[in-house]
């Protein structure tokens, strides 16, 4: 941090944002490839909504503690209202919808839920007397905080979305130090209710995206396309893919959605494994980068906060990477910043921003241990 | 507490000992833990995709390419069969074509009755395809209709999308310009069978629009006509839209094969035969051109492309006259008198002397039993025996001669041969000797076996190409080969030890036979300065005691039989009509008369023709498509549907043909009745218009027959 970098330059978390930004610039070359070499049909307006965000997550970066602590509830409760207002809507409108529209901005509550969840789950351990984490006073405020929202986002219906909500809920109850056995118990409870869950739960297209994933050969032309072409495009990339703007399955339109979710299979189709390797080692720094900050944290909020985003932001990239391979049933879930699509960039974007925040506090705070 | 926290709860509701401390170590733990866990899943990723993309990289690369590119072979155009002149008579027409595939149809029912309703198919056309995809393996393309016009096929181009499974196509289909005159010559084409992809799974056979060779020349002469199917590699989308063009070859046409065929005179022979049911051969004795093996009635091998039509087949199997059947090769008759010129070779050749005579009185002893001649023709010599065509004679010195002898002539002329020619299969026929009956009865020759095949009835039974050979060696005295395969050399035929003088005397009375006073005087060509030979022919089917022959019930009738050649004096072309059931040699010679006409002079031909199918009502295509139309409204869909498999549909019409021909193996039992012209001179005169200027020697009419031309030969 000395010599001729300038402090303010060198505060900032270039370990995170140098693979960010990579990944930014090549899921744009990527989303160039899949409107067949057009750019401007998604690649700029990924590019810009990037830069809108990240001014975004910069603002937030400079929120104070007391500020979001302040804000944790309420902000959380203003979203559960908007969820509610989408339930509403859709009804009224005589069909489901997930997004409100506000003049020129389509907002998706669902997506802001996230994030919303993890602080207002953060707020509530950091203000739960030690003492009381080992009993139900821990466990059933937290379960509504998850629970609620969970429930209308799977009004919706969107199973991706409420998955997300209660797995990035889930963990910050994990890393709570909530007693192991309950979730155990509540592992254990879940395995017996899937079958349950698939029988009774799910639509009949979301049994068959199941049943697709179980066996995709059973549906070469339905639900196993998508699958099979997806896996197609990857095995066909090779070590080195086939070149930029040279994929075949994406431009002949095997590919189902090259741009959104499967848009790694875009990407591998001509950056082959090298692409690959790139795009998961570029998350993997930047999810190590979200632990770090979450154990350099000094108190337990920024801790459960820095961790409970990076746990959000590796839902994404875990559930659509599975999903691309054919390791998961086809969800909709997008990759974080390379996909194209608004609301999972704003999402992973105050993720980032969180961190970045948490990032800050981190410096700002006197320092502790040895290291001091 | 840690992360796997045993907690020590070693009485009862003890509290777990939570503290900042333990929390914050939970914390440590528990995120190390999960990013550890992450990471794990983070590899797992990476090494699923090294898995596939490098271990499975060879797999997925086919199946992205077979996805990217789409080969699709062009069917090669077929080649043409050409007559001796280089005229088609099978060429290729570009049309417009639909087929369908009905693996890849979504709801055949409901696709067919889309395209019935655009194309306006009729029901049985409906159920005819309907029952060809029930059949079909469902690889295999279906033809639904060709031959269409811009318009429809636009129509269906539109449609596309809502109509998975089929396939329009530009393309070609075979095309027969003279029809039924060729059917059972060429054959007809039509999609591969199941059967036949499995014994040879070639994909251009499954290729849609691509057809063999199913009966006759096509089938024989199937890997001539191939030819090199052309490819074409598209790059599609995933909907089927072709983005480029990557590559194509051209098809290679197939090899053109040109037969001794000449067409217009097949033409012409088939619909002079007109409402009869027979065939016309006509051969180049130097040669052995087969310049003309018409068989009819037939079919028409055009409207075959798709396989026969349900109601079409229906129709020609109901049919008694057997359209189906090739009666060139396939037709077996006794050759009644026909063989007779050929036998008084066979006697030559045993030393009999033409002047040699015997007395007819209507019939000749022999033996201890009296066999009747069909007139009483008085004294007879060689050359009256053929003119006047008297039974007696030729009773008399077969059994001098020997009737083994005899058969051994009748198999050197070509009778009971089977030739070396491009057909599917031919019916050889028998030529009755006593070894033969030995060997297929265990029964002895009798006298009267002698008697009957004397006079080609009995166990005789030729088809209509060897009495054509038979004529062409006769007026040659070579052993002339029928070929049908054009080529430039000329063969060079073993000659048999007769003399010349021996060949000019069965030469002059088989002229006498049509321009003398012979029995077949109304044959007399229409031209000065050439002369036909012939010799007439009435064979039997049923005993007197059945039918008279010549009224009656149709299969009943005799056959009428006529072979010749011409000029008589330096033959150059041989032939044989014979006319199923046409009540005697009357309904075959003008027939080959007339053939021969148009011949020498093609003008004076279709004159005569022209006036009798005005008569008959229309071309033999006319009155086959409108004999269909009414068919086909008398029936509608109550018809049958065809037979699965090719083969069948000919194995009944050859089941039949063999049963026909046994026919006058039951008559061989017994001796024949030559049948006695009841009629005075004058009579038979009046019947039939003279002859022109007979340069013929004139001989003794007999006391009860008049050597006159006309209606009543024998």
């Amino acid at each position: 941090m000395s010599g001729i970098v300038p402090a303010p330059v060198a505060r900032q978390p270039w370990q995170m944002l140098f693979p960010l930004i990579g990944l930014i610039a090549f899921g744009a070359l990527v989303l160039t490839s899949a409107a067949a070499g057009d750019f401007s049909r998604y690649a700029e307006s990924h590019l810009v909504r990037f830069a809108i965000f990240f001014i975004a997550a910069v603002v937030i970066s400079r929120f104070s503690k007391d500020l979001v602590k302040f804000f944790a509830y309420p902000g959380y409760i203003v979203v559960l209202l908007l969820l509610m207002a989408v339930e509403i809507m859709g009804t009224l409108g005589g069909g489901s919808q997930r997004w409100l529209e506000v003049g020129p901005i389509r907002i998706q509550p669902s997506e802001l839920m996230k994030p919303a969840v993890v602080v207002a789950l953060a707020r509530f351990y950091d203000s739960l007397p030690v003492g009381m984490i080992p009993t139900w006073r821990a466990l059933i405020p937290a379960g509504a905080i998850i629970v609620l929202p969970m429930a209308f986002v799977l009004l919706q219906p969107d199973l991706g979305t409420s998955l997300a909500i209660a797995f990035g809920g889930g963990l910050v109850m994990f890393f709570a130090g909530l007693p192991l056995r309950w979730f155990v118990m509540a592992g254990a409870a879940g395995l017996a209710a899937i079958p349950l869950a698939f029988f009774f739960a799910l639509k009949p297209y979301q049994q068959d995206r199941v049943t697709t994933f179980l066996d995709p050969e059973s549906d070469p032309l339905g639900e196993g396309y998508q699958i099979t072409q997806s896996k197609i495009a990857i095995g066909s990339g090779g070590l080195f893919g086939k070149g930029f703007n040279e994929g075949s399955q994406s431009h002949l339109n095997y590919l189902p959605e090259p741009h959104t979710d499967f848009v790694f299979a875009t990407m591998a189709e001509e950056w082959g494994f090298a692409g690959g390797l790139f795009v998961i080692g570029a998350f993997a720094v930047i999810l190590r980068w979200g632990f770090r900050v979450a154990r350099d944290s000094s108190d337990r909020f920024g801790k459960l906060l820095a961790a409970g985003m990076t746990a959000t932001i590796f839902f994404y990239v875990s559930i659509n990477l599975m999903m691309v391979m054919g390791l998961a049933p086809v969800v909709g879930i997008p990759l974080p910043f390379v996909s194209h699509g608004g609301s999972s960039m704003m999402t992973n974007m105050i993720c980032i921003g969180v961190l970045m925040m948490v990032h800050r506090w981190n410096l700002n705070a006197p320092k502790r241990g040895l290291m001091a | 507490m840690g992360i796997f926290s045993r907690r020590s709860r070693i009485a009862g509701r003890q509290k777990d000992l939570v503290s900042q401390t333990t929390l914050e170590n939970a914390f440590d733990r528990r995120t190390f833990v999960v990013a550890a866990g992450m990471g794990g899943l983070g590899t797992i990723l990476a090494a699923r995709m090294a898995y596939i993309a490098i271990a499975e990289n060879e797999r997925w690369v086919l199946e992205s390419e077979s996805n990217r590119v789409n080969l699709s072979l062009i069917p090669p155009r077929r080649g043409w069969i050409l007559d001796r002149n280089g005229a088609p008579l099978a060429s290729n027409r570009a049309d417009f074509r639909v087929d369908v595939i009905p693996d890849r149809m979504k709801d055949a029912e409901k696709t067919i009755d889309e395209l019935a309703k655009i194309l306006d198919l009729e029901a049985t056309t409906v159920a005819d395809i309907t029952k060809r995809i029930d059949d079909a393996r469902g690889f295999q393309p279906i033809e639904v209709a060709t031959g269409l016009d811009y318009d429809q096929f636009a129509a269906i181009s539109v449609r596309l999308p809502d109509l998975p499974g089929v396939v329009p196509q530009r393309g070609f289909s075979r095309f027969y310009p003279t029809g039924p005159s060729v059917g059972h010559l060429i054959g007809y084409v039509g999609p591969a069978s199941a059967e036949e992809y499995e014994e040879n799974p070639d994909p251009i056979l499954i290729t849609p629009g691509y057809k063999i060779g199913k009966d006759a020349l096509e089938k024989q002469f199937e890997q001539d006509l191939r030819g090199e199917p052309g490819a074409r590699r598209v790059e599609v989308t995933a909907s089927g839209r072709i983005v480029r063009d990557l590559e194509t070859r051209e098809d290679v046409q197939g090899d053109p094969v040109r037969l001794t065929i000449d067409g217009p005179l097949q033409d012409y022979a088939a619909r002079r035969i007109g409402l009869e049911s027979g065939s016309c051969v006509v051969m180049d004795c130097e040669t052995g051109d087969l310049l003309c093996m018409a068989s009819m009635p037939s079919f028409d091998p055009n409207s075959f492309s798709a396989g026969i039509g349900r109601v079409e087949y229906s129709m020609l199997r109901d049919d008694e006259r057997v359209p189906l059947r090739n009666k060139v090769l396939k037709g077996l008759y006794p050759p009644g008198s026909t063989v007779k010129p050929m036998h008084c070779m066979a006697f030559l050749d045993a030393g009999v002397k033409p002047e040699e005579a015997i007395m007819c009185n209507g019939g000749r002893r022999i033996g201890n039993r009296f066999f009747n001649c069909w007139s009483n023709h008085g004294r007879v010599d060689m050359a009256k025996a053929i003119y006047q065509s008297c039974d007696s004679y030729f009773y008399h010195f077969a059994q001098q001669v020997g009737f083994a002898k005899v058969a051994d002539w009748a198999k050197k002329m070509g009778l009971g041969e089977e030739f070396d020619l491009p057909v599917t299969s031919q019916f050889y026929g028998t030529v009755p000797s006593p070894a033969w009956k030995e060997r297929k009865f265990e029964r002895e020759w009798q006298p009267f076996d002698t008697v009957n095949s004397s006079i080609g009835q009995g166990y005789y039974l030729t088809n209509p190409l060897q009495l054509a050979v038979m004529a062409a060696r006769l007026a040659t005295g070579d052993r002339v080969l029928p070929r049908l395969r054009l080529t430039d050399d000329k063969p060079k035929f073993e000659h048999f030890a007769f003399t010349p003088a021996e060949i000019d005397y069965v030469r002059q009375a088989m002229s006498d036979t049509v321009n003398g006073p012979g029995t077949a005087g109304r044959a007399r060509l229409p031209f000065d300065d050439i002369l036909m030979a012939g010799k007439t022919g009435t064979a039997q089917v049923v005993s007197l005691s059945v039918s008279d022959g010549k009224s009656g019930p149709w299969k009943y009738r005799d056959h009428g039989l006529f072979v010749f050649f011409a000029p008589f004096d330096k033959p150059k072309y041989a032939g044989a009509v014979v006319i199923e059931h046409g009540g005697g040699s009357g309904a075959a010679y003008p027939i080959a008369r007339d053939v021969m006409t148009f011949l020498f002079d093609p003008a004076k031909g279709m004159e005569a023709l022209r006036a009798l199918e005005e008569q008959w009502g229309g071309t033999a295509q006319e009155r086959l498509d409108r004999k269909y139309r009414a068919y086909a409204a008398a029936n509608g869909e109550a018809v049958p549907p065809v037979p699965a498999r090719d083969e069948d549909i000919f194995d009944q019409v050859e089941a039949e043909a063999r049963v026909a021909a046994r026919q006058p193996e039951q008559l061989a039992e017994e001796a024949i009745q030559p049948r006695v012209d009841t009629r005075t001179a004058q009579e038979v005169r009046d019947a039939s218009p003279p002859p022109q200027a007979a340069p013929a020697p004139a001989p003794t009419p007999s006391a009860t027959a008049t050597p006159a031309s006309g209606t009543v030969p024998e």
